[in-house]
């Protein structure tokens, strides 16, 4: 759409801009602020510099919960978007079951959190959970409170739980979108079901896979709740993820320096990856 | 093979199913059947657990604060990003690319990053525990939401509406109120309902940002949870309730679900 250029439209956006501001601005200097400075105590500060980046770029600790994070986000994807994909693929298309499909298929998506984290525990709980009781019965070795594996274990399985539906979703909302002429035309050329996918539901899913692949990676990246009330991290530090790792430094021991460099560098890393997404999807957009 | 297709998403529901189960099911349950034997459904069964949260006011308090701060986030969310997505909308002006890639990334911040800078904020402009200060600070992912959303819905009606409108004599808030917003209906209501979704399910700041007069069910729930030990049937039942809401909103918004997830964009 062609747009006329109207500096007055500025008027429409100050409410938003004063309230995210007050919101964004405000918080975000007061960490910036923290991350340059040390205390002793008695509210006195002094200049420290750069050095809680130093050694929070340096430290095993955060070397560590990176490290699981990204394991966690990729693992996650791999298993939701394909997944995802799929049983898009299998949905029915029209008639009375594909609103029962939608409902149920999106409750997972509003649960509180906590609430996610809390029926996890307890469904995995290997003495009183239909999971953990379930694998125990069929001779695995299952106790996710005890066994890092199977603390992983869990908690994959939980975030697939939860937002597999989301990729479901959006594929499906795609697939809907492709013109039935499509597919008569693949089927006049007498098109195998995987050259209908590869070549006329694979291009149309491009646009609605980028969002949810990275609307997946950024929320991933950010989970908090779920792991926490779920493992709580761990056992040990097995399922430490870096909002958990934040928070434990920044609530639990008080430490504001390093919590706050900590944070920016945390916040830098998505903001890159909120950069390419933005990108990417402005790029999709024009063509 | 297409006529067993029906097979894949019966299982994935069946999966997605078999938690909720599950909690459903230990909420009927009373604490010494939870915890003495393992039972697949409730061989006592007892609505004690119910009963307990509908009469004791500290946990249905918890019920109705977070429905008040959600139903305002929701509204205030809705109401700002109107005019904001229309600008974005139709008119190009100075620093729109980059405001709105701003407001994006507030979108995309770790609330774990905000938690104590929040707590801080909030406590020094007196609102600390009121359901104000949580409405506002959901504010801070739900109005890029619903900019995002909106615009994507106000993408897809033509500009020619805008210009018929005006030849026919129609001032711009008379255009916008009578004609633009009926016609974006759909669009409004599926961004009221991700701000009432993303506002519903978040914990850490509500938390943060409460202590006892505006504490919402989730920090209700964890409490309990850590403080009178293992109270699961209680638990249970709570978080039952929790799924209610969103249920009951699932059920209006069902045919455009996908379209919001893609941001109005599919």
């Amino acid at each position: 759409m062609n747009k006329t250029i109207n500096n007055a439209a500025w008027i429409f956006v100050i409410p938003v801009v004063a309230l995210v501001a007050f919101n964004a601005i405000i918080p975000l200097m007061t960490v910036v602020n923290y991350s340059v400075q040390e205390t002793f105590g008695d509210n006195v500060f002094f200049w420290h510099g750069v050095g809680w980046f130093q050694d929070v770029l340096e430290s095993r600790r955060f070397h560590d919960s990176l490290l699981r994070q990204l394991g966690f986000t990729f693992t996650i994807l791999f298993i939701e978007v394909p997944l995802g994909v799929a049983i898009a693929l299998a949905m029915p298309r029209k008639g009375p079951w594909v609103s029962v499909c939608l409902v149920l298929m999106a409750l997972p998506l509003l649960i509180p959190w906590n609430v996610v984290g809390a029926m996890w525990n307890i469904f995995a709980l290997p003495d009183i959970g239909l999971l953990g009781r379930g694998l125990n019965a069929l001779g695995f070795d299952y106790n996710f409170t005890r066994q890092p594996g199977d603390a992983w274990f869990t908690l994959i399985a939980m975030d697939v739980w939860h937002w597999t539906s989301l990729v479901v979703l959006l594929a499906y909302a795609g697939l809907v979108s492709i013109p039935d002429a499509y597919y008569q035309a693949a089927k006049i050329d007498g098109a195998k079901p995987l050259a209908i996918f590869r070549f006329i539901q694979l291009p149309k899913l491009k646009r609605v896979l980028t969002i949810a692949v990275l609307l997946r990676f950024m929320d991933s990246f950010m989970i908090y709740t779920e792991p926490f009330v779920l493992t709580g991290g761990g056992p040990g530090n097995s399922t430490t993820l870096l909002s958990i790792d934040l928070v434990k430094i920044a609530l639990g021991q008080f430490d504001l320096g390093p919590a706050a460099a900590m944070s920016l560098i945390y916040f830098l890393i998505i903001l890159l990856l909120s950069w390419i997404f933005y990108t990417l999807m402005m790029r999709n957009e024009a063509q | 093979m297409r006529r067993l297709s029906w097979l894949v998403p019966t299982f994935y529901i069946l999966f997605l199913m078999l938690p909720i189960y599950w909690l459903l099911n230990m909420s009927f349950k009373t604490t010494n059947e939870i915890l003495g034997t393992f039972t697949l459904w409730p061989q006592d069964f007892t609505l004690d657990n119910y009963r307990t949260i509908f009469t004791d006011p500290t946990w249905y308090t918890g019920y109705i604060n977070s429905l008040i701060y959600v139903t305002m986030n929701t509204v205030l969310s809705v109401c700002v990003a109107l005019p904001a997505a229309y600008a974005f909308s139709r008119y190009r002006f100075l620093g729109d690319k980059h405001l709105f890639f701003w407001l994006l990334t507030n979108r995309m911040a770790p609330p774990a990053v905000f938690a104590l800078p929040f707590f801080q904020l909030y406590s020094a402009v007196g609102l600390f525990d009121t359901h104000i200060a949580v409405a506002l600070a959901h504010t801070l992912f739900n109005i890029p939401l619903a900019v995002w959303i909106l615009e994507g819905f106000m993408s897809g009606v033509p500009k020619e509406l805008d210009e018929t409108a005006y030849i026919d004599g129609h001032s711009f808030w008379s255009f916008f109120l009578k004609i633009f917003v009926p016609t974006i209906a759909a669009g409004i209501g599926v961004a009221a309902f991700f701000c009432f979704m993303f506002s519903w399910v978040e914990l850490l700041l509500a938390k943060t940002l409460t202590a006892v007069d505006a504490k919402p069910i989730a920090a209700t729930m964890t409490r309990t949870a850590s403080t009178s030990g293992y109270e699961l049937g209680l638990l249970a039942a709570a978080g039952s309730l929790t799924i209610v809401p969103g249920a009951f909103v699932i059920y209006f918004v069902r045919n455009y679900i996908a379209k919001g997830f893609a941001l109005g964009r599919v």
